[in-house]
């Protein structure tokens, strides 16, 4: 991927399995985000593919990426703000559901029931994270929501998309050391209850040792590691990358 | 037990505040709350509905039944646009272009011009349906453009419109000697024939009337229930954040011409309706003022919010009539005026307090400029109406009525502009002041000028709307980045 003169990430070649939680970690600047635009089809790569099940999906618009199976979560959180909480995640399940404009204005039949199931799937999700998004919080405005439940609402948003694989871009930032335990728990269970392949952007070290089938390393656009989280965290490319030049000789 | 815990300090300030929210604010603003909590959604739409049905079997008086038509296509171009820019959240420029073709279609239609006379039944859908269709052709280059850049396309549609109804008087078809008028330029198309429905020949006003509110009804109902649901969802996930929305698979891109489409329908279709009450069109009603006069109303309601484009409605159409009669404009302006004083007060106490001490400012310098004979008699025309009649005992006139409501228009707004910044205590006393200054200078200075007035009037609840409620009215406040 290039933007001008520069390459923000280049020969970079990832493979998730089935059901894997792959983390990608890096520095500021790494690529990691701009690796998860191009999966996700925000950037059209200006070199390379990106697979799905073996076929390509690069340079597609986001909305079909995500229909073929791919949701995300956003590091900078790009709630539906001024929308209630349940409304965010109903919203989420507009490919899958048919009501057109004279169905839903009409009060058709379908169209009611189908509103029902849409709210029974967003009030089921929601309740993924226990009672923290559930009850009185369904029909507050996204905007009341504290930080971390910003994220917990993104997720469960990109769930009701109904995905294969799911991409969390720092899923347990701004989260307090209990919250970030609690996140690595429904990491796991997404993977366990959901049938989930997820591919995961963390700068928390815990949570990345806590979840991670394997880890990528990325830095400068390239991949200097990969493998489970000991070998990676101490591979010098890795500590080098992130403490300095001649910081793995020192340790 | 981790759910109990979490559900402690700090997590919970939504719940804490529950309680506030519903409590009900002291003095005047109280009312409006215990109003707000009495009175279901449904309940309000059913009073004004029957208050619709009231005005409309009970009034007689033709100026007031047009004003109520007008008001009625003027609902449904604010229901419409407020579903391009309240919902998608689209700056549509365009938007009175629809409602203009819609007319236009309709007295091509059914009027000598082109000597077409289709029955309404058919030709009103057509209409519809072909509006709709243009509002998908100039759809197709605006989807990918958002806010200004939208606003700049769709505003060259509008007045590519106007230019073409305006040229398209003499055209000259290949293979014909002479060239032919369809449009009737500046001139309009007069001579327009009436709706004809169910076999019911539409005579007078009242028709249309209850027409407008049939339409009106289906209108909101196909609106509210498309807002709740699937469409009106994923509309507003593009007005709130159209990369997050098309990540959840949302094509936004088509929902955005969906809007456009909605929109230019629902303009049509008033524009048909305006044109049979007309009889007539002319292109000078699609331009730039209306256009304002529809973004005003759906701004000032609240934008996105239905409650809020009818009130919206109400005000940008109906207030300038009732300031055209300087005793309704007078009743007006001071329910206005006790109404913001209350709103400003806060409490009963201060809201006495304030009256009292207008009324004691007035009677003050009565005396004074008495004493001091400055004082006149009223103009016959200013002691007609029942409020100047009872006023004049109490309001100081000069004689030089000109100069002193020039000199107190200065005061007002220095009055008005300190007061934004005064302090709480200042402005507890300020309040009357400004008020028997505002009432001085409506008196003796605006009263016998109705049409300056009226747009002075309009103009200062907009920009005081803007700056004490931006979200208008009825809307609620969006939150951008927190």
């Amino acid at each position: 991927m290039q933007f001008g003169a520069l390459k923000s990430v280049s020969e970079l070649d990832i493979t998730v399995n089935k059901g894997e939680i792959v983390s990608v970690i890096g520095p500021n600047g790494a690529g990691k985000t701009t690796l998860f635009n191009v999966v996700t089809g925000i950037y059209t790569p200006t070199e390379g593919d990106v697979l799905l099940d073996g076929k390509s999906i690069a340079g597609k618009d986001p909305a079909i990426i995500n229909r073929l199976g791919i949701a995300r979560t956003f590091q900078n959180v790009r709630l539906f703000l001024n929308m209630s909480v349940i409304e965010n995640v109903m919203a989420a399940t507009y490919a899958q559901t048919k009501s057109n404009i004279f169905a839903s204005a009409l009060g058709l039949p379908s169209s009611r029931k189908e509103e029902r199931e849409v709210r029974a799937k967003a009030e089921e999700l929601l309740s993924f994270f226990g009672t923290r998004l559930t009850g009185y919080r369904w029909e507050q405005p996204a905007y009341s929501l504290s930080y971390a439940n910003r994220r917990r609402l993104e997720i469960a948003r990109a769930l009701a998309t109904n995905p294969k694989v799911l991409l969390l871009d720092e899923p347990a930032a701004g989260m307090n050391p209990k919250e970030t335990q609690e996140i690595t728990e429904v990491v796991g269970r997404l993977r366990s209850e959901k049938d989930l392949t997820i591919l995961v952007i963390e700068h928390d070290m815990h949570v990345v040792e806590g979840i991670s089938d394997r880890v990528i390393a990325l830095d400068h656009g390239v991949k200097i590691a990969e493998g489970d989280f000991d070998s990676v965290a101490t591979h010098p490319d890795v500590v080098e990358a992130y403490l300095g030049k001649g910081s793995a000789d020192r340790k | 037990m981790s759910d109990q815990q979490s559900l402690g300090i700090g997590t919970d300030e939504w719940v804490a505040q529950h309680e506030k929210r519903l409590a009900r604010r002291s003095g005047f603003l109280g009312i409006i709350d215990l109003l707000n909590q009495k009175f279901s959604p449904t309940l309000r739409y059913g009073i004004l509905g029957i208050a619709a049905i009231a005005f409309g079997a009970f009034v007689h008086n033709l100026y007031l039944q047009r004003i109520a038509a007008n008001l009625g296509v003027f609902l449904i171009l604010t229901l419409g646009l407020n579903v391009v820019m309240g919902f998608a959240g689209l700056l549509d420029l365009g938007f009175v272009a629809f409602f203009g073709f819609g007319a236009y279609a309709y007295a091509l239609t059914s009027s000598a011009q082109l000597n077409q006379h289709w029955p309404t039944y058919f030709s009103v859908p057509a209409i519809v349906i072909v509006t709709a269709f243009l509002g998908y052709l100039v759809s197709l280059p605006s989807r990918r453009l958002f806010g200004d850049y939208l606003a700049i396309v769709t505003l060259f549609f509008g007045q590519v419109f106007i230019q073409l109804i305006i040229s398209s008087d003499s055209i000259t078809f290949p293979g014909h000697e002479n060239s032919t008028d369809i449009t009737g330029g500046s001139n309009g198309i007069p001579g327009l024939d009436p709706f004809v429905l169910f076999s019911h020949k539409f005579k007078t006003i009242t028709d249309y009337y209850w027409l407008l509110l049939v339409v009106l009804i289906l209108l909101m109902i196909a609106i509210i229930r498309v807002d709740r649901a699937r469409v009106g969802r994923a509309w507003k996930t593009v007005r709130e954040d159209s990369l997050a929305s098309q990540a959840m698979g949302i094509k936004v891109n088509n929902l955005k011409m969906l809007a456009f489409i909605v929109g230019a329908s629902i303009a049509g279709l008033a524009g048909t309706i305006f044109a049979g009450i007309q009889g007539a069109v002319f292109i000078n009603g699609f331009d730039m003022p209306l256009l304002t006069l529809i973004y005003a109303a759906v701004i000032l309601g609240g934008s996105g919010s239905i409650p809020g484009s009818i009130l919206g409605a109400f005000v940008m159409s109906v207030l300038p009539e009732i300031l055209r009669v300087q005793n309704y404009s007078e009743m007006l302006f001071l329910a206005v005026l006790i109404l913001t004083i209350a709103v400003l007060g806060k409490s009963w106490k201060k809201f006495a307090f304030n009256i009292a001490l207008v009324i004691l400012i007035g009677l003050f310098f009565k005396i004074i400029f008495a004493a001091l004979n400055l004082t006149t008699t009223p103009a016959a025309t200013w002691a007609i109406a029942p409020v100047s009649k009872l006023l004049k005992y109490w309001l100081f006139i000069p004689q030089n009525r000109i100069l002193w409501g020039n000199i107190a228009f200065i005061i007002l707004i220095s009055l008005v502009a300190y007061y934004s910044i005064a302090r709480e205590k200042m402005k507890l006393y300020l309040l009357p002041v400004i008020a028997y200054v505002a009432i001085f200078l409506w008196e003796d200075r605006l009263v016998v000028e109705p049409n300056t007035t009226r747009q002075l009037i309009i103009g200062m609840l907009l920009v005081v709307l803007m700056i004490v409620r931006p979200q208008g009215f009825l809307g609620k406040t969006r939150v951008e980045v927190l």
